[in-house]
């Protein structure tokens, strides 16, 4: 019984696909899973908007939505009838085309991230040998239709957006890829499937998820903040820095392109947090032994959407960063952070078992993250903000 | 057609579309994106003659794209870095313009 | 040769050709993407996958974005004057630019009936790759990880702004 709640899906899919004939069935299944995909994250986004609204209100000690049905759980409906319906306005003077084609290559690309993930045991699209490096390449296909989008609205306040959001990206791009490359080192493959198959023993009931390790913690730290940085993210939102430069590289988007924006922002973050529970959080594996039997699907979805309520946490907690903080974060200290992580991976593999290799790996990771923020800190860069006012 | 063929035709017209673009523009950038268009046809070749050669599993021609993707990555930024800064002297980035020796 | 061959080849033809005719210089670099996204579909029709996904990491993620960078700082995103897109040497390169393309078309129709036809296609795991790369392949990796780190300080002493005076 519990066997199939936890394969109820893929059963699903096999019953359905069986009244086809033979032929037909393998391409009927695909149609069927990617139809899925593309309708369950929508579905998630409207759930997640409402919880990012509501939560924030809470924080800031105000109610947020509450008018649209019961406490307000009608709002997303409302906004998408509303955008659907508005004017679609694109600027005299823009490039038509670029215009219309930016928001397109977005929701395509961060889409296209999911049919690599595994939401579930034997739930998968494609299971590739390079599925993680699939992920990075459709991820850093979203950074040229942001800068589409902020060129072709010949706004300079969009082409300021599209130039900080790519120099951001970029820069936190080399971060994200090398934190993931300790997994690799450590599972010896590039495949989500088999990533997650290595997290799933148990010893003592308490699982082996890579974040309970000292490079998988530090590896973990930081690709939660370059995760943050890579989806625009507050504290990491200077693209769209509202008080500063309007709404950045969507300044001149209304109607159903923005609400493809604005979709394909948060189906980019679900695609990484859900890259980040795969690699660092175990996946679909339960977090202890004795609740294997929940489903597994039940268990990512559940981890997304924590990893959701984690950044509307963040948001509501962290104030902006300035670009010259947000670069130097990236390049002195978060990435000179993940190469030292690697070396603590390397020598983790060749210490063997024992407590001792626990005690060296911990001790480097403390001493260098302790080392460099004090001297960061000192140098005055990573401090309190100082404002300086237009001279 | 034999597949072989066709990708190595691909190859051969991308590569001279490139080389015209290099030749006969006047824009500095331009002439680094025929380089890369160039560049890419090249990799295509090695890539095909991997697939279609007789010892795919000795990996020599994949290994040999993966180094000239990594060169070219190389090349672009140098390349890019050197049309700004001539930019910065000149103010312009028409290469029939840039013709003294004497910044 | 399948449909999708043709179907991928023209656009990477179309996008190759797009990014060294057009005018506006930011339209010619999202030619050149779309010449790079086509390389990589090509990559993956020839079962090389990793190489593939690569193209589009190193390519459209980084390259294309440098090249965008490079117009939007040198202000060549206005659209030129259309007496000066190309130098006044046009035909001479166009002229060999086309003997090349001729001289190579017409090896490889010669070479074509020789050229061996169908083959089982090679099933190379990533996992091959990375122990060729470490293994045989040691030393060329240690050289263009000195290349890259060569090139890294190179471009931006090339492109760092020099002080006032110091020329």
């Amino acid at each position: 019984m519990l066997e199939k709640a936890d394969q109820i899906f893929v059963l699903l899919l096999h019953w359905l696909v069986g009244f086809l004939p033979a032929g037909w069935q393998h391409g009927a299944g695909v149609v069927l899973c990617v139809a899925t995909i593309v309708l369950l994250y929508p579905a998630l986004f409207a759930i997640a908007v409402l919880l990012e609204r509501k939560g924030l209100g809470r924080m800031q000690n105000r109610y947020g939505p509450n008018r649209v049905g019961l406490f307000g759980i009608l709002q997303p409906v409302a906004d998408g009838i509303k955008s659907l319906t508005k004017e679609d306005i694109v600027p005299y003077k823009a490039d038509a085309l670029v215009h219309f084609m930016a928001p397109l290559v977005l929701v395509v690309a961060v889409f296209m991230g999911f049919a690599v993930m595994p939401m579930g045991r034997n739930m998968v699209l494609v299971d590739m040998d390079a599925s993680l490096l699939f992920f990075f390449a459709m991820g850093a296909s979203t950074e040229l239709s942001i800068f589409m989008a902020g060129w072709s609205s010949r706004n300079k306040y969009s082409l300021l957006g599209a130039m900080r959001a790519m120099a951001q990206m970029i820069s936190y791009e080399v971060p994200l890829l090398l934190s993931s490359v300790v997994i690799v080192m450590m599972t010896g493959s590039l495949s989500l499937v088999k990533i997650v198959e290595a997290q799933n023993h148990y010893s003592w009931g308490l699982p082996h998820w890579y974040v309970f390790t000292p490079w998988g913690f530090a590896g973990f730290v930081m690709f939660v903040i370059a995760s943050m940085a890579e989806t625009n993210r507050s504290p990491f939102d200077l693209p769209e820095g509202e008080s500063e430069i309007v709404a950045g590289y969507f300044t001149e988007y209304s109607g159903f392109k923005f609400a493809l924006f604005f979709l394909g922002e948060y189906v980019g973050m679900f695609g990484i947090s859900g890259l980040g529970a795969t690699l660092f959080l175990g996946g679909w594996s339960a977090p202890f032994a004795f609740l294997s039997w929940v489903p597994s699907w039940i268990w990512f979805f559940a981890k997304v959407m924590a990893w959701i309520c984690f950044f509307i946490w963040v948001r509501g907690t962290l104030p902006r960063l300035r670009q010259d903080q947000l670069m130097n974060f990236a390049w002195k200290f978060v990435l000179p952070m993940t190469l030292v992580n690697l070396m603590v991976a390397a020598l983790w593999r060749f210490m063997g078992e024992g407590l001792l290799r626990w005690v060296v790996c911990s001790a480097i990771v403390v001493v260098v993250y302790a080392v460099m923020g004090r001297v960061e800190m000192r140098r005055g860069r990573l401090g309190p903000r100082s404002y300086r006012y237009a001279e | 057609m034999n597949p072989l063929a066709g990708y190595l035709l691909v190859a051969a017209l991308l590569f001279a579309i490139g080389l015209a673009g290099a030749l006969t523009r006047r824009n500095a950038i331009l002439v680094l994106i025929g380089i890369e268009l160039m560049l890419n046809a090249a990799n295509l070749n090695l890539i095909a003659f991997w697939r279609y050669g007789s010892h795919p599993e000795a990996l020599t021609g994949m290994m040999f794209a993966i180094f000239s993707i990594a060169v070219a990555a190389a090349e672009a930024a140098v390349g890019l870095g050197l049309v700004i800064s001539i930019y910065r002297h000149t103010r312009t980035t028409d290469l029939d313009q840039m013709n003294r020796m004497k910044g | 040769m399948s449909f999708a061959f043709y179907v991928v080849a023209a656009l990477t033809l179309a996008g190759g050709l797009a990014a060294v005719l057009l005018k506006n210089l930011v339209h010619c670099a999202l030619a050149l993407t779309v010449a790079f996204a086509g390389l990589a579909l090509l990559f993956l029709q020839l079962d090389a996958q990793f190489v593939g996904f690569a193209q589009i990491l190193v390519y459209i993620g980084a390259v294309a974005i440098l090249v965008v960078f490079a117009i939007l700082l040198t202000r060549a995103s206005e659209t030129p004057k259309s007496s000066e897109i190309f130098s006044r040497t046009w035909l001479a390169g166009l002229a060999l630019a086309a003997a090349v393309f001729a001289v190579m078309g017409w090896a490889v129709l010669q070479a074509a009936p020789g050229l061996p036809h169908v083959i089982a296609a090679p099933t190379v795991t990533v996992q091959e790759i990375g122990a060729a790369l470490m293994g045989r392949y040691v030393l060329p990796l240690e050289i263009v990880a000195l290349l890259l780190t060569a090139a890294l300080i190179g471009a931006v002493i090339v492109a760092m702004h020099e002080k006032e005076g110091a020329r």
